[in-house]
């Protein structure tokens, strides 16, 4: 799961040939960094996942934004408002899991472009993001399953949080 | 604001109506011209000019358009909410109406995704420019669109609900009896739920036939004044109630799987009509899978939420039905071009007018047109009544 992919170029979920061949057919679109998602990439370089938090609300907001769109509830919404980054456990809860039967149909090739799991998962913290649940037979995963993060490399130094079973999930 | 002051109820009317497709999923003309023949199409149903019009929507530039027609229009709509872009054109195409800001107003829609496969033509890229959360939070995981947010919306609805894929391929199933009396279908043979639960998965739990299909398509719909309307061709098709509301763009953001915001643009609408779901003799309900059409169901009141799944294999949604739905075969069986949302108004007007041919539910005097866009996403629902209903 954490082979080098330097070279590894992709353009809106389509792979440059030479990449693939050199990869095995393991094949990625990566993500471009948002304008307030810098803290959020560079700490996955140290594997750590930090999630943006209001200490208004006292709630985590993902994706980052400039603002916290839950303050506006309470009357507080203010450009910058009271926001930090926290570390996340790391620890999540799968709230809903598909399989891609077709991964060429999907421009990816995960794990040879054997089917894969994508699924959104509930951090501990509270806030919900989409992932690969990987370490499982993916029509095994299911909501409900106690998950915890797995770093993937990508290409330029930035890992990808991806998810799987926690210890004593089948 | 009360509701009688917000009110569109009975203000305009759906006036003409054009569409084109082919069994053969392909049409011989595209573009522009494709666009220009619906307008005239849709004029012509409705007796009307292209002088007349002085309200123009088209979901990509309403101005290069009117330009292209040579209109001078005092109203322009450029929505882009995907599949629901014609509900919401017809909704603020109602309110400029009422307003006083136009008086005649048209919407286009062209797209040949199929042909211009077959014929390698190129087509323009189309989609969010620059970087977005889409990129950045759900792509990179392999998430194929659009069929991956619905997947999991349908993960979700069966983990919750216990609903089954027999019970989506009973959706399949029924609107494929409807595309049977369509001659302008693209599948008209009859289907089974074994057939559906054979075909290949594509991203689990949806199949290959719980997906609509990729045609060429096109269509037009003219509106004005209930006044105007009244001295044109054909019996007007009043609009008596109209919603939208977005809860989310990305799968990632959306508040609750299992709920679309169908269930708000729903709610306003019946409101504004003072009709409620016992009313409505034809459903038009946007089937770009067959968890879409479930959860419309449920979230416009046809049954609890929850309940899609046993409502919808009781049967009772294809022809003879209690609740006739997608009349003309659907995104699933009938045609579907990537925006479908302009079919779900043609032919819910064809039925309120009686031009329903073999497909024709008896007395039809209330139908609602509801568009889905995006990834559930932006949810629009028109409630459209015959003079009767006013």
């Amino acid at each position: 799961m954490t082979t080098a992919r330097a070279g590894h170029t992709e353009q809106a979920g389509r792979t440059e040939q030479a990449g693939r061949t050199e990869q095995a057919g393991r094949t990625r679109f990566e993500p471009p960094v948002g304008a307030e998602s810098g803290p959020f990439w560079d700490a996955t370089r140290e594997g750590r996942l930090l999630v943006q938090w209001c200490t208004r609300c006292d709630r985590g907001i993902f994706y980052p934004r400039a603002f916290c769109p839950y303050c506006a509830g309470v009357g507080g919404a203010e450009v910058g408002g009271p926001l930090e980054w926290r570390q996340a456990s790391g620890r999540a809860t799968v709230h809903a899991a598909v399989v891609e039967h077709r991964p060429e149909a999907a421009g990816a090739a995960f794990a040879d472009g054997a089917p894969f799991c994508i699924a959104l998962v509930d951090l501990e913290e509270g806030v919900r993001m989409m992932t690969n649940v990987v370490g499982s037979p993916p029509e095994d995963v299911h909501s409900g399953m106690a998950v915890t993060v797995h770093w993937e490399p990508l290409s330029d130094g930035r890992q990808l949080a991806l998810f799987r079973p926690a210890e004593g999930e089948a | 604001m009360s509701r009688e002051e917000r009110s569109l109820r009975g203000a305009a009317a759906v006036v003409g109506v054009t569409d084109d497709v082919s069994p053969t999923g392909e049409l011989d003309r595209t573009g522009r011209e494709l666009e220009v023949a619906m307008v005239l199409g849709a004029l012509e149903d409705a007796g009307l000019a292209l002088a007349d019009v002085d309200g123009v929507c088209h979901p990509e530039s309403a101005v290069a358009f009117a330009e292209y027609l040579g209109v001078h229009p005092t109203f322009v709509e450029s929505t882009m909410t995907g599949g629901s872009s014609y509900e919401v054109h017809l909704e603020h195409a109602a309110a400029a109406i009422a307003a006083g800001l136009c008086e005649v107003v048209v919407s286009v829609y062209a797209s040949t995704p199929r042909s211009d496969r077959t014929r390698k033509r190129r087509q323009p890229r189309r989609g969010m420019a620059g970087p977005n959360p889409m990129q950045e939070w759900e792509l990179p995981f392999g998430l194929r669109l659009p069929m991956g947010p619905y997947a999991l919306a349908a993960a979700r609805h069966m983990h919750e609900f216990g609903t089954t894929s027999e019970q989506l391929a009973a959706i399949a199933v029924q609107t494929r009896e409807w595309a049977a009396l369509n001659p302008r279908a693209r599948y008209r043979d009859p289907l089974t739920v074994t057939d559906v639960l054979a075909s290949p998965l594509q991203v689990s739990p949806l199949h290959l036939l719980d997906c609509c299909l990729v045609t060429d398509g096109a269509g037009a719909f003219v509106m004005t004044s209930a006044a105007r309307a009244r001295t044109l061709r054909k019996p007007p098709v009043y609009v008596l109630g109209a919603a939208t509301c977005t809860d989310h763009m990305g799968i990632t953001q959306m508040p609750d799987l299992t709920t679309t915001p169908g269930a708000v643009s729903g709610a306003r609408a019946f409101a504004m009509a003072g009709l409620g779901p016992a009313d409505v003799d034809v459903l038009m309900g946007y089937d770009s899978f067959t968890i879409t059409a479930l959860l419309h169901l449920e979230d416009l009141g046809f049954c609890a939420k929850g309940e899609g799944g046993p409502f919808a294999a009781e049967g009772g949604l294809g022809p003879g039905g209690s609740l006739p739905m997608n009349t003309n075969g659907g995104g699933l069986s009938f045609t579907h071009p990537g925006m479908y949302g302009m079919f779900l108004i043609t032919e819910a007007v064809r039925q309120l007018r009686g031009e329903a041919d073999a497909r024709q539910v008896g007395g039809a005097e209330v139908a609602v047109a509801h568009g889905s866009g995006m990834f559930l996403s932006v949810l629009s629902t028109a409630i459209l009544g015959t003079e009767a209903t006013l």
